[in-house]
């Protein structure tokens, strides 16, 4: 069996057998339910795009939230050394854990098909493509904020500075937009490539492009490689 | 079967290991002792591809601690200083993920084994946290010898026990001990004594002795240390040292009016205790109690370290 997802498993089962995942899950889904529900009639549409506005604000917290421990705990409770010592490979641990993330944000994002059914219910003419697509890129979004927190999370034995670490690199690529208008012409479409809500909002309108895949899985790629690279130098110090 | 070579360790400006050498052979039981703070577990954690060292190369069976690690990881089973375990699960979840990373075959069978041979049988579904220190030592046990390693290394196992699951965590010791390379680390002698073949001691970071325990207690205590307790009148004291020659009286102490407590010392080699006790029947003294007292490894350990120390 792949390592990997013997670490996955590993902290699945340890997300699941404390209240902690619940927590976020119900706050996640009581806020989310909320944003959706309020302006529903208001709007008279049968989509969901106030969903999909408001779950890239709540992944802010919610993610951090989920990854703070990943590791800065391993490190605090010394099973670093016990992880470190057995034949796994450092890649295979932030994969591993990566993934465990990933499944979690799933795990959310599954649980808010409900308003997905509510509208079905009310609704005529749904666009499913569009409400796909924007699940898709939430799934990209939570992976890519999941692989920033697992970084943060490898740098540091403190839950707490992990969390405020991987919360202030989120929020850098979640503001960047607002900055457009301040910056010079020549340099919008860096922004504008930088910020991952222009990518995010591309796949939410229901178009799947490559650079924006290419752009949400580059960003992973490189905190996890970060991550790992932060796990080696551990012996290097 | 692991071969140190000029091994050094800096942690900043701090040289934790310097220039350690040495080769351990299969089947030895290896007692690693050193006063806190003298690089023991530095060492163990570099052997376990842990730590990387600041020069100086390790092999483990001809493989190369920078080229191998993941090799060299599946041959070692290890027993980390403070026994970090996964305290919310339960035992046999915590040894079913060990398994799983250990990729063991046979993994019902060999749980068994081991949770017999550590005496886990009742709290094989007890989560760990609830267990006391001396099963969570077990459980630390159970995982490092659960994929049955060749090399096993424990770093202080009985560190922080009551005095019943440190002879339990010791005969445990002694079993494994006949068919595995073992390595432990203790500040504890008596520890050391009771199970280790071989002895190195080593002191800021430096191996200060190496050798088998009666090599150590030989090679450096050439002295015999004699105490009497004597019926003796004060003012003819003086006649045993004048009686017999090469002996130094270390020192006198009254017990009461006529009884002394003396302390001698003179060469092993050179037996004086006949000698003696010919002085006091001929003087008709009374003698009450002579002893010697044995000099154990830790007036060794005590002199090395402490001489280091200085330096």
């Amino acid at each position: 069996m792949n390592l990997a997802i013997t670490i996955t498993k590993k902290e699945i089962k340890s997300y699941f057998s404390s209240p902690s995942a619940y927590i976020v899950l119900v706050i996640f889904l009581l806020l989310s339910g909320w944003f959706f529900a309020s302006p529903l009639f208001i709007n008279n549409q049968a989509n969901l795009r106030t969903l999909f506005g408001i779950i890239p604000l709540l992944y802010l917290f919610f993610v951090p939230a989920i990854t703070m421990g990943l590791i800065s705990r391993e490190k605090n409770n010394g099973t670093m050394e016990l992880l470190a010592t057995l034949p796994i490979k450092n890649s295979q641990i932030i994969m591993g854990k990566f993934w465990a993330s990933v499944i979690l944000i799933g795990v959310g994002l599954l649980l808010t098909l409900i308003h997905f059914i509510t509208i079905m219910v009310l609704g005529t003419n749904v666009d499913f493509g569009a409400i796909f697509c924007g699940y898709i890129g939430l799934l990209f979004l939570g992976a890519v904020y999941s692989s920033i927190g697992i970084f943060a999370s490898s740098i540091t034995s403190n839950q707490i500075v992990s969390l405020i670490i991987s919360f202030f690199i989120i929020f850098f690529f979640f503001v960047i937009k607002f900055f457009l208008f301040f910056v010079p012409d020549f340099m919008v479409g860096i922004f504008q490539f930088i910020s991952i809500d222009y990518h995010f909002s591309n796949i939410a309108r229901g178009v799947i492009d490559t650079r924006n895949i290419i752009y949400f899985v580059s960003l992973i790629l490189l905190f996890l490689k970060l991550a790992q690279i932060s796990l080696e130098n551990r012996n290097w110090k | 079967m692991i071969r140190l070579q000029n091994l050094t360790k800096d942690y900043g400006s701090l040289r934790a290991v310097d220039q350690i050498s040495f080769e351990i052979n299969e089947g030895e039981i290896l007692g690693f002792l050193g006063p806190n703070g003298a690089g023991k577990t530095t060492t163990l954690k570099m052997i376990t591809c842990y730590l990387s060292p600041t020069s100086g190369d390790i092999e483990v069976e001809d493989m190369n601690i920078h080229e191998e690690q993941i090799e060299i990881k599946k041959l070692i089973g290890y027993l980390p200083e403070h026994n970090p375990l996964y305290i919310d699960m339960t035992v046999y979840e915590y040894l079913r993920f060990i398994a799983d990373i250990r990729d063991i075959t046979n993994f019902k069978a060999r749980m068994k084994e081991v949770i017999e041979q550590c005496g886990l049988n009742g709290v094989v579904n007890k989560p760990i946290n609830t267990l006391s220190k001396g099963y969570k030592q077990r459980v630390g046990f159970a995982q490092a010898i659960l994929h049955d390693p060749k090399i096993l290394i424990l770093d202080e196992p009985t560190s922080g026990l009551d005095p019943n699951q440190i002879v339990e965590i010791r005969e445990l010791i002694k079993k494994l001990g006949k068919e595995k390379t073992l390595i432990i680390s203790s500040h504890i002698l008596q520890e050391v004594q009771a199970v280790c073949s071989r002895i190195i001691i080593i002191n800021k970071g430096k191996i200060v002795a190496d050798g088998s325990t009666e090599e150590l207690q030989s090679a450096f205590n050439n002295k015999t240390k004699l105490i009497l307790e004597l019926d003796i009148p004060e003012n003819e004291i003086v006649e045993i040292s004048n009686g017999i020659t090469d002996i130094t009286i270390l020192s006198i102490s009254p017990l009461n009016k006529t009884t002394f407590k003396i302390e001698i010392e003179f060469d092993s080699d050179n037996d004086k205790r006949k000698e003696i006790f010919n002085l006091i029947k001929s003087k008709e003294w009374t003698l009450l109690e002579m002893c010697r007292e044995n000099v154990s490894l830790e007036a060794v350990f005590r002199n090395l370290t402490i001489e280091g120390g200085k330096r």
